[in-house]
């Protein structure tokens, strides 16, 4: 049985679905992240599971135990707040020490625990700080710690890194997996950062409108996207419109493309299909060994990187290309593409999206 | 253009209506006076020694600072949770709340008053009625007396408080309440020790104000204290206007104005050291 299980949530607000049938479970131990852009369900799913929100169905079970009906306060999960929420009139060592004291830990224990919690996050030596004498990553951890000082069956991460700036993002992403795997906690995730999901998560659980588009391994999602959604969502992906006939698949435009066969039941069986590309799997290549050719319609450089648009017959393509410090095709060239046809994922066109 | 320029006629106006009549009172409290030479341009501290060595007026002002500190902790008590529950209420029913919190400064001083002395008078409403229900079998005592002064004061002093409370209640991240409650706080506990101290600025900065204007104020004392509670508002106004004591008025309108200063400036001292962490 799974540690945290999500079973057929769903939320309404009015006439509103915000969350609609959601089941996923969570192993004890797992760093799952829920993914989705702004007004996906993902943060009232977080919310229903603090206990903030009552579903309007559905039932959420930890560790075996129904929370429905349990109060916020009795839940005993660590949260942590995307503008972090801590106490500003309290110091550091004050603000990790408010859970304990809810818990009536006092004296020696409560010092120890204070001090393991500030070392984990690696921050004893500003224990006597107030929180706005800190900077943006600072709060952060000390909001970690605050949230795992409690021994939580269950830490919420409610977008931790989207006030910081991309450098630190990058760091603290590095320094949550750690602290998280160092405490041993289970972790839900909310975010609407591909990278992020993808840097942290043993597992990752892409919402679209409510509800759960897919859930897999990081490279498994990213590889192997079962919709159209996950697809423009997780990374970058070129579409491709068209349909099969017989074993050949036509883009709209009429462009024959070598691709691989569709599964016998589901996208492509019958019908238009969209086949799904990832722009850094495009190669540029010598004429003669083009799928396509077209014409540079823009280039941008991105330092590790270039990313082009490409004009060609099956439409515009982006193609990314590694920054092997060479002088690239500028706007107005024309470059001969081409990739593998097992890169290409079949999947069924996104309906009126 | 230069910002000079541009604060030049609010400048003029400070200096005409404040800065110079108080600079002008300030001198006049060195002068002395004679009941049949009238003021005399002397320049001594006579006027400040009468009025350090007069029981009379040790009782004044310290019925002053009685009656606004009392005005201060009714607003403090009062005003807190009413800022409090207007923060939680949905906008609309907001929007109507504060026009009634707003509402005794939309009643003119005198008139507010006159209410209440209406109201609490010998044959008064409230007497009248607890009377004619047989609680009481005289009178109790409102008018001219410093509670009646007090109980009107507040009503008009609330909405200050109100206000600058609330302004800080704006100012906290309605998120910390939610951490409070996921590390397992009750709501008494949340509001003691979460909401109450990120409320302290603004607790502090209404208790300023009211407790200044309380002080101070004219109007409301010389109605409800009459002739026999004095202030040191109408103390003031009774050496300019009957004795005709200018010099003694004005110094002991200075002394007023330093001694209201140094309290403030001491409370403002010891909460914001209290509150460190609020107020950086």
């Amino acid at each position: 049985m799974a540690y945290l299980e999500l079973d057929h949530l769903s939320k309404a607000f009015g006439p509103f679905q915000a969350v609609a049938d959601f089941s996923l479970d969570v192993a004890r131990g797992e760093f799952v992240s829920l993914l989705g852009p702004s007004g996906c369900g993902k943060t009232t799913t977080l919310q229903m599971i603090a206990g903030f929100e009552e579903p309007t169905s559905g039932t959420i079970r930890l560790n075996g135990r129904d929370l429905s009906g349990v109060a916020a306060r009795d839940r005993g999960l660590g949260i942590v707040f995307q503008t972090y929420a801590l106490f500003p009139h309290m110091t550091v060592a004050e603000n990790v020490g408010f859970g304990l004291d809810m818990r009536k830990v006092r004296g020696k224990e409560r010092k120890r625990r204070i001090a393991a919690a500030l070392e984990l996050v690696h921050l004893s030596h500003l224990a006597g700080r107030h929180p706005r004498q800190l900077s943006g990553g600072q709060r952060q951890r000390v909001a970690l710690a605050r949230a795992l000082v409690i021994e939580p069956e269950l830490l919420l991460l409610d977008e931790p890194l989207s006030n910081l700036d991309a450098k630190l993002r990058e760091e603290m992403q590095l320094e949550l997996r750690r602290i998280q795997q160092e405490a041993g906690v289970t972790t839900l995730l909310v975010t609407h950062d591909q990278n992020e999901a993808m840097a942290l998560s043993d597992r990752i659980a892409v919402m679209h409108a409510g509800t759960l588009v897919q859930e897999a391994a990081p490279f498994e999602a990213y590889e192997r996207p079962t919709t159209a959604f996950a697809s423009a969502f997780l990374g970058k992906s070129n579409a491709i419109h068209g349909r099969y006939e017989g074993p050949e698949f036509v883009t709209k435009d009429g462009v024959r493309l070598a691709a691989p066969a569709p599964a016998a039941d589901g996208a492509g069986a019958a019908g238009d299909v969209m086949l799904a590309l990832r722009p850094e799997r495009i190669l540029f290549v010598e004429e003669a060994d083009a799928v396509v050719s077209g014409k540079v319609v823009e280039r941008v450089f991105l330092g590790d990187q270039w990313l082009f648009k490409v004009a060609t017959p099956v439409g515009e393509l982006l193609v990314t290309r590694r920054n092997g410090g060479h002088a690239e095709p500028e706007p107005g060239a024309t470059v001969h593409l081409a990739w593998a046809a097992d890169h290409l994922r079949v999947l069924a066109p996104e309906a009126a999206a | 253009m230069n910002p000079f320029l541009l604060s030049a006629p609010a400048l003029a106006l400070f200096g005409v209506m404040l800065v110079v009549p108080l600079i002008m009172t300030f001198i006049l409290s060195f002068h002395s006076f004679g009941f049949y030479t009238g003021i005399e341009f002397t320049f001594g501290l006579h006027n400040y020694i009468d009025v350090l060595t007069d029981d009379y007026f040790y009782e004044i002002f310290g019925r002053t600072f009685a009656i606004a500190l009392a005005v201060t902790v009714i607003c403090v008590i009062i005003g807190t949770p009413m800022a409090f529950f207007l923060q939680r209420m949905r906008a609309w029913t907001r929007s109507i709340m504060v026009l009634i919190v707003l509402g005794p400064l939309l009643v003119s001083v005198v008139v507010r008053t006159l209410g209440w002395m209406i109201l609490l008078g010998n044959n008064g409403v409230i007497n009248s009625a607890l009377m004619d229900m047989g609680l009481l079998t005289s009178p109790f005592r409102m008018m001219y007396t410093s509670g009646g002064i007090v109980v009107a004061l507040a009503h008009v002093m609330v909405p200050f408080m109100v206000l600058a409370v609330w302004a800080a209640l704006q100012r906290q991240d309605p998120a910390t309440i939610a951490a409070a409650e996921s590390l397992g706080a009750r709501r008494s506990t949340i509001f003691r020790r979460v909401v109450l101290p990120q409320a302290m600025p603004g607790i502090l900065s209404g208790s300023l104000i009211v407790f200044s204007l309380s002080a101070s104020s004219f109007a409301t004392p010389s109605l409800i204290g009459g002739r026999r509670v004095k202030v040191v508002a109408t103390t003031v106004y009774d050496e300019f206007l009957n004795t005709l004591n200018w010099p003694l008025g004005a110094a002991i309108a200075i002394i007023l104005l330093v001694a209201v200063l140094v309290i403030m400036v001491t409370w403002n001292r010891v909460v914001e050291r209290q509150f460190a962490g609020v107020f950086q």
